[in-house]
């Protein structure tokens, strides 16, 4: 395999990997305020919808962005009303979100473009276009460091820097603020926190919401930015894999990264090789889709790293009276 | 908690649940521009207004029998089965192995084997999960998501690789042989004298769900192991203290949920299309879970709601057909089915409450 070959498998990694980060941080937010989440696909389905929808008639791409993320934080609201307001399951409630975004994006879709379910390709700037970096050009003949930093680093849209710099700032908001702080302890035992006085309901609504953000930004550049417009069930399982992806790098924001990372170089070896030979085996590609939810099965089953849950998780919290 | 009377618990809160979903759908499709009586009489008239609606909507509805049951066994044990698509997939696996390999006589034999092969392999499906959950402790949710992925990776290797006869194009089985069609709906119907449309692929397969609800219910509620489970289900510690055994209950209750959607195969890929193709459960599985969550897991509920979602996709079918309003609707209907029923269920519910318990408190001083 020569440098140029790998340069492109990892440059598509980057861009497979930027929706199953964002969407995994979204995950990783509200899971760690014991807010399961299997809505995470359908937040970012609805977001896909609306941003390419309105980036196509207005022409912008940051009102689209606007109008994706409005639309993936009115899904979580609805999610925060069942689990956290009125208790009720939060997993029937994802399955249920998941549903509703799968059948709203085709029949508003089709009613507004008549398009059988998508929208009109996106063009110049309704699109988030790739940006190069300062000195991509200059530094372009230097051998190894020169290609890696024109390919792999510049090169891409705004918003996969934004997913990129959301790793650190989970990191900073969950390890080293009050909130991050309040947070993980809400997701491990909610009577703690509202014993010391702070609003469980409060907490998680917020939680909740960023996953929201997070999605929205998700399916804004699913279908602004990787592909020029939207189209039906584009999100294709990714919000799934981004589960997958927040189990095995065990509700942490760097190993999210790691995770997400390497389920997109995956998803970058499927799209470019039928099949994979290493040596005498023939890897088909069907194997290697399949491997980001084989892998996950085999941490959950804790034979390699035991992945466990934030405690309160799943549980509706119940205040004293 | 309020106590509600027993009538209003299984009756008026999924009543009003649905009929709330209804209205939301009904402001869905005027917002399209459409309007929502027209809607409704196309979809009444197209899936129940002649035998030949009422065939696909008992087709589309033999399908949901067998997840929504799969689903509701899982749920009385409190485990939440979302993997009935990729059970219903790998059951149809199964049966097309039992279909293609073995030379039957009849199809009566050829019923039963496919069912056994169909049952057998949904059941395996759903063992790996059941094992890591009882014994790893392995969220069930989380791997039969993850499951459903991993069979229709399989099945995709499978049909194009190994299954797919030499010249076919399509991602499909070979066609089973005659001796395992299955007679049609009508022809079961005209026994008893019933004129009933054979245009339809509706087919014996209806009878053997019934006859599924009716092992359900007398599972659940006349057996030892059927107190096992539901005692199981409601308190996880009084179990144990009774000397139930967590470990065996999720098994026994994954494998019988697993096998339920496994035999759907009988309906879809043995009764109507005859070989098996991609995605033949086409998400039976998820609204198995509308189906269990409206019947209150009750297979008498679930029948009734298995239904009600046969006629919502014959009549969705139809809508597409004559109107302007794509068959995603049903998407949505049954998303909001499963949000009022399910997740939304105490925002109907403390407010009936109330009203039941007002009343006894003012006596009360």
């Amino acid at each position: 395999m020569t440098l140029a070959s790998l340069l492109e498998i990892l440059d598509s990694t980057v861009r497979l990997g930027t929706p199953l980060l964002l969407a995994c941080l979204a995950g990783l937010f509200s899971e760690r305020s014991g807010i399961f989440d299997i809505g995470l696909e359908g937040k970012m389905l609805v977001a896909a919808f609306l941003s390419a929808a309105v980036a196509s008639t207005t022409g912008s791409a940051w009102l689209g962005l606007l109008a994706g993320i409005g639309a993936s934080m009115a899904f979580a609201a609805i999610h925060g009303l069942a689990s956290i307001t009125f208790r009720g399951n939060q997993l029937i409630s994802g399955v249920g979100l998941n549903l509703l975004a799968s059948g709203l994006t085709v029949l508003v879709g089709e009613h507004w473009f008549h398009l059988g379910g998508g929208t009109p390709a996106l063009s110049g700037g309704a699109r988030f276009l790739d940006k190069t970096l300062p000195l991509a050009d200059t530094l372009k003949p230097v051998p190894v460091l020169g290609p890696v930093y024109d390919q792999l680093i510049s090169g891409h849209s705004v918003l996969v820097y934004i997913a990129f710099l959301c790793v650190p700032a989970t990191w900073w908001v969950l390890y080293r603020t009050r909130f991050g702080l309040r947070l993980r302890a809400v997701g491990e035992n909610p009577a703690a926190v509202d014993t010391a006085g702070v609003s469980v309901v409060r907490l998680r609504y917020t939680a909740v919401a960023i996953a929201g953000l997070l999605c929205g930004i998700a399916g804004t550049y699913l279908s602004c930015s990787l592909a020029a417009g939207f189209g039906r069930e584009m999100t294709a399982g990714r919000g799934y894999i981004a589960l997958a992806a927040l189990i095995f790098a065990k509700w942490r924001p760097w190993y999210a990264l790691a995770a997400t990372m390497l389920f997109g170089f995956l998803d970058a070896l499927s799209n470019r090789y039928q099949t994979l030979d290493i040596g005498p085996l023939h890897i088909p590609n069907q194997f290697m889709s399949a491997l980001p939810f084989i892998l996950t099965v085999v941490i959950l089953a804790g034979f390699v790293g035991k992945a466990i849950p934030p405690r309160a998780g799943g549980e509706p919290y119940v205040k004293e009276r | 908690m309020d106590r509600l009377p027993k009538w209003a618990d299984a009756l008026l809160v999924p009543l009003i649940s649905i009929l709330i979903a209804f209205l939301i759908s009904g402001l869905v499709i005027l917002a399209i521009g459409e309007d929502p009586i027209n809607a409704l009489q196309v979809m009444v008239s197209g899936g129940l207004g002649s035998t030949y609606g009422w065939g696909y909507t008992l087709y589309y509805a033999t399908n949901f029998l067998f997840t929504g049951l799969a689903v509701a066994v899982a749920f009385h044990a409190s485990l939440f089965n979302i993997g009935g698509d990729g059970q219903a997939q790998i059951g149809g696996l199964g049966l097309t192995f039992a279909c293609l390999y073995i030379p039957w006589p009849n199809w009566e034999l050829a019923l039963i084997g496919a069912s056994v092969a169909g049952g057998l392999f949904g059941a395996a499906w759903a063992a790996i999960p059941a094992w890591l959950q009882a014994k790893r402790g392995s969220h069930i949710v989380i791997t039969t998501i993850m499951f459903n992925f991993i069979a229709s990776a399989l099945l995709n290797y499978l049909l194009v690789n190994v299954l797919r006869p030499v010249g076919s194009m399509d991602p499909a089985s070979a066609n089973f042989p005659k001796v395992a069609a299955l007679p049609n709906l009508s022809a079961v119907l005209g026994l008893f004298g019933i004129p009933f449309s054979d245009q339809t692929p509706a087919n014996i397969s209806f009878v053997i769900a019934l006859l599924a609800c009716v092992f359900v219910w007398l599972l659940i509620w006349h057996t030892r192991f059927g107190f096992a489970l539901r005692a199981f289900g409601k308190s996880e510690p009084a179990a144990r203290y009774a000397g139930i055994s967590p470990v065996r209950i999720t098994m026994y209750a994954m494998l019988i949920s697993g096998a339920l959607a496994g035999m759907m195969s009988i309906n879809n890929v043995m009764g109507e299309s005859q070989r098996l193709i991609l995605n033949s459960s086409e998400g039976a599985g998820f609204i198995g879970i509308a189906v269990a969550l409206m019947g209150r897991s009750h297979p008498l509920g679930v029948l009734l709601a298995a239904i009600l979602f046969g006629f919502l996709y014959q009549g969705g079918a139809e809508l597409a057909l004559w109107t302007t309003i794509p068959s995603q609707l049903i998407w949505v209907i049954q998303a909001l089915v499963i949000l009022f029923t399910g997740a939304l269920d105490n925002m109907v519910r403390i407010p009936v409450a109330r009203l039941f318990v007002k009343p006894t408190k003012r006596k009360a001083p």
